[in-house]
């Protein structure tokens, strides 16, 4: 990654960006939007600590150094709201959190990054990592809050498209010629 | 619009509104034909479409339950889902990115051409490209291909830009926006391009061609069009000399009805197409509608595909402008000393954050994916898209087990790679490579296949009965009033996208029902 679009990801997080997304997804923000906590979770179903387990987690799974962890309180939310519906989910989240916590003597949370990562490697044939992983792969990504960390701009009709608006700025690979690339109509 | 009664047995039903079924309908109801249309989804206009991906996913694509076996990768990381086509009136029209290229003369001759190929079924097409071209230039001005009948081609976005600089650098001379047929100017009623960037999703403008926004209202103003959606077609009727008499279908509230026919023709994509004919197994027909050959759901080709993904030091923004906005067409020819047989193109492609987060790697995790991820605004793309060889193996099924919710087999579909395909492939992954190594390229990821959007081959034409279900003009060669009307007819797949050659198929097919017709054949 290229240190510019770093400082522009940090600059978007601290304009105020993440604390948007917050209000916007209904988690309410820690004091620094750095760190979310099951406190700042809306919780239908599982309890705290599962809860704070699944989001530490679900940074290990894609961990994005620029995203603050509302954005990954997004997928707990989502997997919360499957075992809502779903009692077997439900179990099998509570029961894997707990066995996650119980791996080394030392609780996920609180665990080194490299100890999470092993625990987390140990467990990709088991169904609670499929279902951490494929729940965050789409809720993770399809948040349009986060959309604007990765520089992708979403929905574009509403603004007449691309047309007017940069479909062709790019520069520094030169122009195509006219016969491969006319000119809009 | 039309109402005709389910009694009546002098209308032709055609079976799928995309761009084999949409075509023909208009097609015949210009020429003063009855027709009844069935479409198994529902209807919705430009006003309906999301710049969403997943919402547009949910609202667009055939959902229904399939099965996959076999070695390709898409069984394991999405075995429900082996296509990426749709169910709603337009059929895949509405996704498709709009790439309109005629297929070669020597893909018309494979068999002559390549020789024969171990555990390849080959065949010459029953028909060459100069039967096609008058109907080619039909179908490229219907549909407003660029690059065709004086229309100029689209402006390059930002990733064609930067596919242009590495592939001129590298030598490749037939680089350019492509043949599209996306209005680059207003035409036929339709606006030209905004570059939204959501051509998979519905165009919101109307400027990519589509049955929904082109053929289906046309047919719908010569009064002669029935159009029934959320009417999912579950068997065809044959009598006791084995002609088709009508069909079996249900309406949206699950009420199931038999309309009566003159002619019937499939056009469900090659999946349902063969599962419809399987589906209907009886009387004279017992190992299914047509089947006399067993080439029923057989050789069932899904295109050589891949893609290349690479990042910059400086942005790109690939998202922007039209999905599909440029072509090299260097590597479509034929020259077994690649080491393999047949060509491919390489035509530019993106996809939104979320898709790319599903497609990238499917199942990856962990650094190595987030920091490609991380890039995204910095990464150009494209896809290989090739010819990939027929094997009788590869098939789609009925499923022992599990069924529908109407009570019949869901479609199990299988696919094995060819050598020949993964040697093609490795070739595309080297060459799509090298054009962004051309131009500064910091990381590349060479991604697998995505789920099926070219499906063809299903029901072959052929010209010994022996070899495949129908003859040049569609016409089942066991069954003189049934026509196979999209791209399950094709012999083989040529590298190119395959759209316009099924409405080109379309056209030609149309003229001849209505000739056969005239002379009271069927």
């Amino acid at each position: 990654m290229s240190s510019k679009g770093m400082n522009r990801r940090q600059f978007l997080h601290s304009s105020g960006l993440a604390a948007a997304g917050a209000a916007a997804g209904g988690a309410v923000a820690s004091g620094t939007g750095q760190k979310a906590n099951a406190a700042d979770m809306i919780l239908t179903t599982l309890d705290p600590e599962t809860a704070s387990t699944l989001l530490a987690a679900t940074r290990t799974i894609y961990p994005h150094e620029t995203l603050s962890d509302i954005y990954y309180a997004g997928v707990v939310e989502a997997l919360d709201a499957e075992a809502k519906g779903s009692p077997d989910t439900a179990k099998m989240l509570t029961e894997g959190a707990k066995a996650m916590n119980e791996a080394m003597s030392v609780n996920f949370v609180e665990l080194s990054p490299g100890n999470r990562l092993e625990i987390i490697e140990s467990m990709t044939d088991t169904p609670i990592f499929q279902k951490i992983r494929g729940t965050a792969v789409v809720a993770l990504y399809n948040n349009p809050l986060v959309w604007r960390h990765f520089g992708f701009e979403g929905a574009s009709y509403d603004f007449g498209g691309y047309i007017n608006r940069g479909f062709n700025d790019l520069q520094w690979a030169g122009v195509p010629s006219q016969d491969a690339s006319p000119d809009a109509g | 619009m039309a109402k005709y009664d389910l009694d009546d047995n002098s209308v032709v039903v055609v079976i799928g509104s995309g761009a084999g079924g949409g075509t023909l309908a208009n097609e015949l109801c210009q020429k003063g034909i009855s027709v009844v249309l069935l479409e198994a989804g529902k209807r919705y206009s430009a006003e309906d479409f999301v710049n969403d991906e997943w919402d547009s996913f949910g609202q667009l694509s055939w959902l229904d339950m399939r099965t996959t076996s076999g070695s390709w990768r898409v069984a394991k990381d999405f075995p429900n889902l082996p296509a990426w086509i749709c169910k709603t009136v337009g059929g895949s029209t509405t996704h498709w990115a709009g790439a309109s290229l005629r297929f070669k003369d020597y893909e018309f001759k494979t068999l002559s051409t390549y020789g024969e190929i171990p555990g390849a079924t080959l065949l010459d097409w029953p028909l060459s490209l100069a039967d096609l071209e008058p109907y080619y230039e039909k179908a490229e001005d219907k549909m407003g291909t660029t690059r065709t009948h004086d229309i100029p081609g689209l402006p390059g976005n930002n990733n064609f830009k930067v596919m242009y600089a590495g592939a001129k650098r590298l030598g490749y001379k037939h680089v350019h926006t492509g043949n599209m047929s996306i209005n680059s100017r207003p035409r036929d009623g339709r606006a030209s391009c905004m570059q939204i960037g959501f051509c998979f999703q519905g165009c919101k403008s109307n400027a990519k061609w589509s049955t929904l926004v082109s053929e289906i209202p046309k047919a719908e103003e010569t009064g002669k069009l029935d159009l029934r959606t959320e009417s999912q077609v579950l068997q065809i009727e044959h009598d006791s000399e084995g002609k088709v008499t009508g069909v079996l279908y249900a309406d949206a509230d699950g009420n199931q009805h038999v309309q009566k026919a003159r002619v019937v023709a499939v056009a469900g994509n090659s999946i349902e197409t063969p599962r419809l004919l399987l589906n209907s197994a009886g009387g004279k027909h017992p190992d299914g509608l047509a089947n006399t050959s067993g080439q029923v759901g057989k050789n069932y080709m899904r295109h050589m595909t891949g893609s290349v993904y690479a990042t910059f030091d400086r942005p790109v923004n690939m998202y922007r402008g039209t999905t599909m906005a440029g072509i090299v067409e260097d590597e479509s020819f034929h020259n077994p000393d690649r080491g393999f047989a047949g060509g491919y193109e390489m035509e530019t492609l993106s996809l939104g954050l979320p898709f790319m987060a599903a497609f990238l790697d499917p199942g990856a995790w962990g650094g190595k994916f987030t920091a490609a991820m991380d890039q995204y605004d910095h990464m150009a793309g494209m896809w290989l898209v090739g010819e990939d060889m027929p094997q009788e193996s590869n098939a789609i099924t009925l499923h022992d087990s599990i069924k529908d919710q109407y009570g019949l087999p869901v479609p199990n579909v299988h696919f094995d790679d060819h050598p020949n395909d993964l040697a093609m492939r490795n070739h595309a992954f080297k060459q799509g490579s090298a054009i962004y190594d051309a131009v500064g390229a910091k990381d590349i990821f060479e991604v697998p296949p995505y789920p099926s959007t070219h499906n063809l081959g299903t029901c072959r034409m052929s010209e010994n009965p022996r070899d495949g279900v129908c003859n040049s003009f569609g016409q089942a060669h066991d069954v003189a009033n049934l026509f196979i009307s999209d791209g399950s007819q094709f012999t083989t797949g040529g590298a190119e996208n395959p759209t316009l050659t099924i409405v080109t198929l379309a056209i030609r097919q149309a003229d001849y029902i209505a000739e056969q017709m005239g002379k009271k054949s069927i």
